[in-house]
């Protein structure tokens, strides 16, 4: 196979007139050859700039070598030392802000295909059926995880690889957190994906009780106190919606999109087989402009709507992945930027009709650097619509920590906790991902989610 | 897993259900819910928990045929078990949550409809278990349709029933009962609890905002996950937006706006939303009622 070093390998793609009609992946990923090929466009520096852009710290250089020769499964044994779950990571990781932004072809160039490569070799693991290696000895030390997305994943499969007894306890009746719930289908498979790599923690193993809401069914001292175990760790995510607060918000048609996302994809209601309702809308308005509303606009294509994004900043702050914004645009999307809605119309049986918007210009620069909109006076136009997905972003739900004695929150309801080992303001009690930083990415969540296995395992060692 | 220890007929479509759930059992308070899912394709169906045993790990869950899932859940036998069943959900019962010495001062009225009747019973027994009288109105349609009315009886210290059409007690609804307690009677109530269907909460609230006496009810919006996580519950009241799954399911009947709750529930209902759904989208295929011929 041929390689331009200054161009990396392109990847396969659905057509996207073919995926817009489908929940199929829309990545289809490299095959061997590629994969290979792309490899030696790495040119393995003494001092690889990519590790230091990747939350956990992968051995870039080191994987993507054996994956040059050939070496798939050592490539996995590599990265596996750092992350649990490299086949979500692989997908769903902004590498262009992480590892690949710092990689040393992009000077000149396009940057190594760092998260393709990663992808390439965790599915091929899975393929070949190999396996993370579980501790040898157990050590008798229990410790309870709290949430089963990536930053509790991430903890439980670094504590159980050092001889720890781990239970997940988990609300929903599925293990994976948003990228069961939250993240579709077209980017993130479940079955073959996220499935596959919690299955993967589990054989480590680590034990996963579904159904289980921790500060209702039991407390966090409950556990601590009764239940035997020798620390928690709190991986509970962001997961409150919030609405804007205007007219019409409680019309017939106006969901969140968690809710919107929610029934779809955790539980499948885009597949008839299944019993719970969607009303996909014929003329969606999605507002917001983060992966969140990215993901509910493109399901709501999927499912046959004509859908607008709807956002109040220029397409420079979209805060989505460009990758996801770019796919957004070539399915279809219309997006309406610098557009800020006032007003949600309702008919007489309270189903919503269209959306009343504003135009918004940008303003100075506030204290962040960001310029801030500002509605520009007599603008008003109407869309037409008879659904409207509010994607405004989440916050960390009160639960733990109003049944938790002991436990600081910040002004945001975010935990408050060390960076460096998750450490909490409560003993033996530790925290990371969404839930302290607020919603933030899957490799964030990862890395406090080791962070914080490492502080527990040094507490307990003591 | 979790088993259906006992099932039991009630009356008018009506089923009783004892199911093992032992970390439930061991943390719930009347007023709390628990979430259904019977199998892998099912829906998550939020049930108002009925009574409990903490020392033997079981809940007991009373459910009407409404629609598709309920159905399908009737169908299920002692023996069997449903795949998914989380909980406690949601608040205690603010009247749990008062001392015994401030609930004796009070003068409580409990009022249920239809299916409201089981929530309302773990309530009552508990207040007979911490020596608080309690009055019962159970309002229903007809004689045979009327539930728990044995075990109602034991816990009340008033138990009176109201039929629609006169073949049982007092003839009138649950409104006309309360008039006639309150304005022919002389009862005095310092506190009036009403769980049944939206629209009969709807018009006791009005009743006893007009009478001045506080008012709880018990909401059941739509749900999808019951922890906070969707919006999909949120409600009107007074000038908060509220999740019902975490901010109740009880609340102060006098600032629900109960005409936009009742639009709401009905988003996905069967009849309904077949027809919406048809109206919107060309097809039913998504109503989930399973008795579609397309
Ligand atoms: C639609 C969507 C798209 C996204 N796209 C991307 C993307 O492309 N790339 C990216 O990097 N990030 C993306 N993100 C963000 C990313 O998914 C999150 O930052 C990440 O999942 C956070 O991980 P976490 O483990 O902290 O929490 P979560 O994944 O939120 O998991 C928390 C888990 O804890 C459970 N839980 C909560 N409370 C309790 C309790 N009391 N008891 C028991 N369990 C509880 C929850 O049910 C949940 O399963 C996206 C998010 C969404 C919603
Ligand atoms: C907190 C709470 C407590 C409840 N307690 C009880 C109880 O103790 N006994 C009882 O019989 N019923 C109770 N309900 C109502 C019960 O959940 C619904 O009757 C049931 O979900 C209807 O499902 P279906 O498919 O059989 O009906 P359908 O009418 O076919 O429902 C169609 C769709 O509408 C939705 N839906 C319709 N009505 C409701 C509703 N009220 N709540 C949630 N979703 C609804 C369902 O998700 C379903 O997808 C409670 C609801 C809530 C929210
Ligand atoms: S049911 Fe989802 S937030 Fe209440």
């Amino acid at each position: 196979m041929e390689v331009d070093v200054l161009k990396k390998i392109p990847v396969r793609e659905q057509e996207p007139k073919v995926r817009a009609a489908n929940f199929e992946e829309v990545c289809l990923g490299y095959n061997k050859e590629e994969a290979m090929a792309e490899a030696t466009r790495c040119i393995k520096c003494k001092n690889p700039q990519c590790v230091k852009g990747c939350p956990v710290n992968i051995d870039i250089p080191g994987f993507i070598k054996e994956v040059e020769e050939g070496n798939f499964d050592e490539a996995y044994h590599v990265i596996n030392k750092y992350s649990a779950l490299p086949a979500v990571c692989g997908r769903v990781c902004p590498q262009e802000s992480q590892c690949e932004a710092k990689c040393i072809r992009g000077i000149k160039g396009d940057a190594v295909s760092i998260g393709k490569l990663e992808r390439f070799v965790a599915d091929t693991a899975r393929k070949n059926g190999i396996k993370p290696v579980p501790a040898k000895k157990q050590n008798g030390k229990k410790v309870a995880i709290i949430g089963s997305g990536p930053a509790g994943l991430t903890c439980a499969g670094d504590l159980a690889k050092l001889g720890y007894d781990i239970t997940i306890f988990e609300a929903l009746h599925k293990a994976g957190g948003v990228l069961s719930y939250g993240i579709p289908e077209f980017r993130l498979p479940k079955s073959d994906v996220v499935d596959a790599e919690i299955e993967n923690v589990k054989s480590l193993g680590v034990k996963i009780e579904t159904n289980t809401v921790i500060g209702k069914a039991v407390t966090i001292d409950e556990l601590l106190n009764e239940e035997g175990f020798d620390a928690v760790f709190i991986g509970s995510g962001a997961g409150l919606p919030r609405f804007m607060g205007i007219p019409g918000e409680n019309a017939n048609g106006v969901f969140s999109a968690n809710e919107y996302l929610t029934r779809s994809n955790l539980m499948k209601a885009f597949d008839d087989v299944y019993d719970t309702p969607i009303i996909a809308g014929k003329k969606v308005v999605v507002v917001g402009g983060g992966n969140v509303a990215m993901d509910a606009a493109r399901t709501a294509l999927r499912l046959g709507a004509d859908v607008h994004i709807v956002y109040r900043r220029s397409e420079a702050e979209l805060p989505a992945r460009v990758e996801e914004v770019h796919h957004a645009k070539e399915e279809g999307i219309v997006f309406n930027l610098l557009t800020n809605p006032v007003e949600i119309y309702e008919d007489k049986e309270g189903n919503v009709t269209g959306i009343k918007c504003i135009r918004m210009e940008l303003g100075e620069p506030d204290s962040s650097g960001r310029r801030s909109p500002v509605e520009i006076p007599g603008s008003e136009f109407d869309i037409e619509a008879d659904t409207v997905i509010m994607s405004l972003g989440t916050s960390p739900n009160p639960l733990i920590s109003s049944t938790t004695e002991g436990l600081e929150i910040n002004r945001r309801k975010c935990i408050v906790a060390e960076e460096s080992d998750g450490s909490t303001s409560k003993a033996a009690v530790y925290a990371g991902g969404d839930a302290v930083t607020g919603a933030a990415t899957v490799i964030l969540a990862m890395g406090a989610g080791k962070a914080a296995a490492k502080g527990i395992d040094q507490f307990l060692s003591k | 897993m979790f088993k259906i220890l006992k099932k039991e007929y009630l009356a008018n479509n009506i089923w009783l259900m004892d199911i093992e759930a032992p970390r439930v059992a061991k943390s719930c308070k009347p007023g709390q819910f628990v979430i259904v899912k019977m199998d892998e394709e099912g829906e998550r169906i939020p049930l108002t928990i009925c009574d409990y045993d903490s020392k033997k790990g079981i809940v007991t869950i009373v459910f009407q045929i409404v629609g598709a899932s309920t159905q399908e859940m009737a169908e299920y036998k002692e023996g069997e078990s449903f795949m998914d069943f989380v909980g406690p959900l949601g608040c205690a019962s603010e009247l749990i949550e008062m001392s015994v010495e401030e609930l004796k001062k009070e003068s409580i009225l409990f009022v249920c409809g239809g299916v409201g009747t089981a929530p309302v019973y773990p309530q009552a027994k508990w207040m007979k278990e911490h020596g608080i009288d309690v009055d019962v109105i159970i309002g229903a349609r007809t004689k045979d349709i009327i539930i728990l009315e044995d075990e109602m009886r034991k816990v009340a210290a008033n138990l009176y029933i109201a039929t629609d059409d006169g073949s049982y007690g007092f003839k009138g609804n649950g409104c006309d009962q309360i008039n006639e307690l309150v304005k022919n009677q002389g009862k005095k109530y310092t506190r009036v609890v009403a769980i049944g269907p939206m629209i009969m909460m709807k018009f006791v609230s009005l009743l006893t905002k007009e009478l001045n006496i506080p008012t709880i009810v018990s909401m059941n919006p739509i749900m999808v996950d019951g922890t906070g996580m969707c919006g999909a519950c949120r409600l009107q009241v007074g000038d908060d937006i509220k999740f019902a799954c975490v901010d109740g399911p009880e609340f102060d009947g006098h600032l629900v706006d109960f005409d936009q709750a009742m639009r709401r529930q009905r988003m996905y209902k069967t009849e309904e939303g077949r027809a919406m759904l048809r109206l919107k989208e060309g097809s039913t295929h998504h109503g989930g009622c399973g008795n579609c011929n397309e």
